[in-house]
């Protein structure tokens, strides 16, 4: 098992929203653009990426009874790190994703991840599949927000493609969000399985 | 009274948390293949959603205001609910046995449930009073109970219907669960 692996797997095979479909609140309440779920998944990974490496650090010391609470606490760390930093640098951003960024502690993504590969594997196989997955969840999210951005308001990452007038407005909304999900979904089964 | 009664149909119907906020998407999808467990999971996030917010408040106002330890919200909150979860088993376990077979497996589920961590920190942002919170914490539960049970009975009919392969379980469920949102979008006046 070689890094480079376990990131392509994180990215393809365990995709964390389209084949291990965890994650999902995020999923559907941050993209409404290309840009908001492209920023989402970018934090996601960061947390994923540092909270990885350091669960695998600790992983021989943490007795096996508290493992949860160690790891929620390792992970809530480093989510309130990056809402300072976010507050610091990036205000406008971290205020448009609103309550979905200290929301990250409880993303099952993160958890699942902890218990399943870091607390298992060495450091730096642990910030691949953080890099992996983090990436997989990026794509996935992004995919889904410049599908409901294009459909609803006619534009790619803000840039007009089509007038917005004719955009289905519905795709912006909170069925639309539901909707493009399953229908990718569907889609990345339908691929699979050709 | 009345203002209270605002915060109730609005919690419930108009920004129901499922629909309008997309919070605790994960049980909505999980949890709602029967009606029954769809009934014990919204009971059981209704109490700790309840007690969670109680305390999670006096927590902020009492404790972490006051030393100017706002920025550890986060952690104190999730802390604060794991640790409660846990106490409510034991407890439920000792005292009432009845409601912990009814409830009990749901509990564990909930600490990870982004609904409860989210109502917290929302009642925190938005500096409601304390009773306001208590009001506002139950009546987005009975909205998430709601969403929860309205689709499991949608769910059951849905495991008769001869889906395509690969719309079958998630997507068809989500396409569903869709259709659901644009209808509680009639409350809000669309």
């Amino acid at each position: 098992m070689n890094a480079l692996q376990v990131i392509v797997d994180g990215i393809v095979k365990r995709n964390p929203t389209f084949v291990l479909i965890l994650g999902m609140c995020p999923t559907l309440g941050t993209t409404s653009s290309a840009l908001t779920g492209m920023s989402m998944g970018l934090a996601t990974m960061a947390v994923l990426i540092c909270s990885n490496a350091a669960v695998s650090a600790i992983r021989n010391v943490v007795p096996d009874k508290v493992r949860i609470p160690v790891f929620i606490t390792v992970i809530a760390s480093f989510v309130t790190i990056l809402q300072m930093v976010m507050q610091a640098w990036a205000p406008a951003l971290y205020s448009s994703l609103g309550i979905f960024i200290p929301l990250i502690v409880v993303n099952c993504i993160l958890l699942g991840r902890a218990e399943a590969f870091a607390s298992r594997n060495s450091v730096l196989l642990s910030a691949a599949d953080g890099i992996g997955i983090g990436a997989g969840f990026t794509l996935a999210l992004t995919a889904i927000g410049l599908t409901r951005e294009f459909l609803g308001t006619g534009a790619v990452f803000g840039a007009q493609i089509f007038d917005g007038r004719y955009g289905a407005l519905l795709f912006i909304l909170a069925p639309g969000a539901f909707i493009v999900l399953g229908l990718l979904i569907a889609l990345f089964n339908y691929i699979k399985k050709r | 009274m009345l203002e209270y009664l605002a915060i109730i149909f609005s919690a419930i119907l108009v920004n129901n948390i499922v629909f309008a906020q997309f919070l605790g998407i994960c049980p909505f999808i999980g949890v709602s293949k029967n009606l029954d467990s769809a009934f014990g999971m919204g009971a059981a996030v209704t109490f700790v959603m309840a007690v969670a917010t109680a305390v999670t408040w006096m927590l902020q106002h009492y404790i972490l205001l006051p030393l100017g330890l706002g920025y550890v919200q986060t952690i104190a909150f999730i802390l604060v609910i794991a640790v409660l979860v846990q106490m409510l088993e034991i407890i439920m376990k000792k005292s009432s046995p009845g409601l912990y077979a009814a409830l009990g497996v749901f509990l564990p589920l909930i600490t990870t449930n982004c609904a409860v961590l989210g109502v917290a920190i929302i009642v925190a942002q938005k500096n409601f009073e304390f009773f306001h919170s208590i009001v506002y914490a139950i009546a987005t539960a009975l909205g998430f109970t709601l969403a929860l049970i309205l689709f499991a009975g949608i769910r059951t009919r849905l495991a008769l219907v001869d889906v395509p392969r690969p719309m079958r379980g998630v997507p068809i469920a989500l396409i569903s669960a869709g259709l659901l949102a644009m209808a509680f979008m009639g409350f809000s006046g669309m």
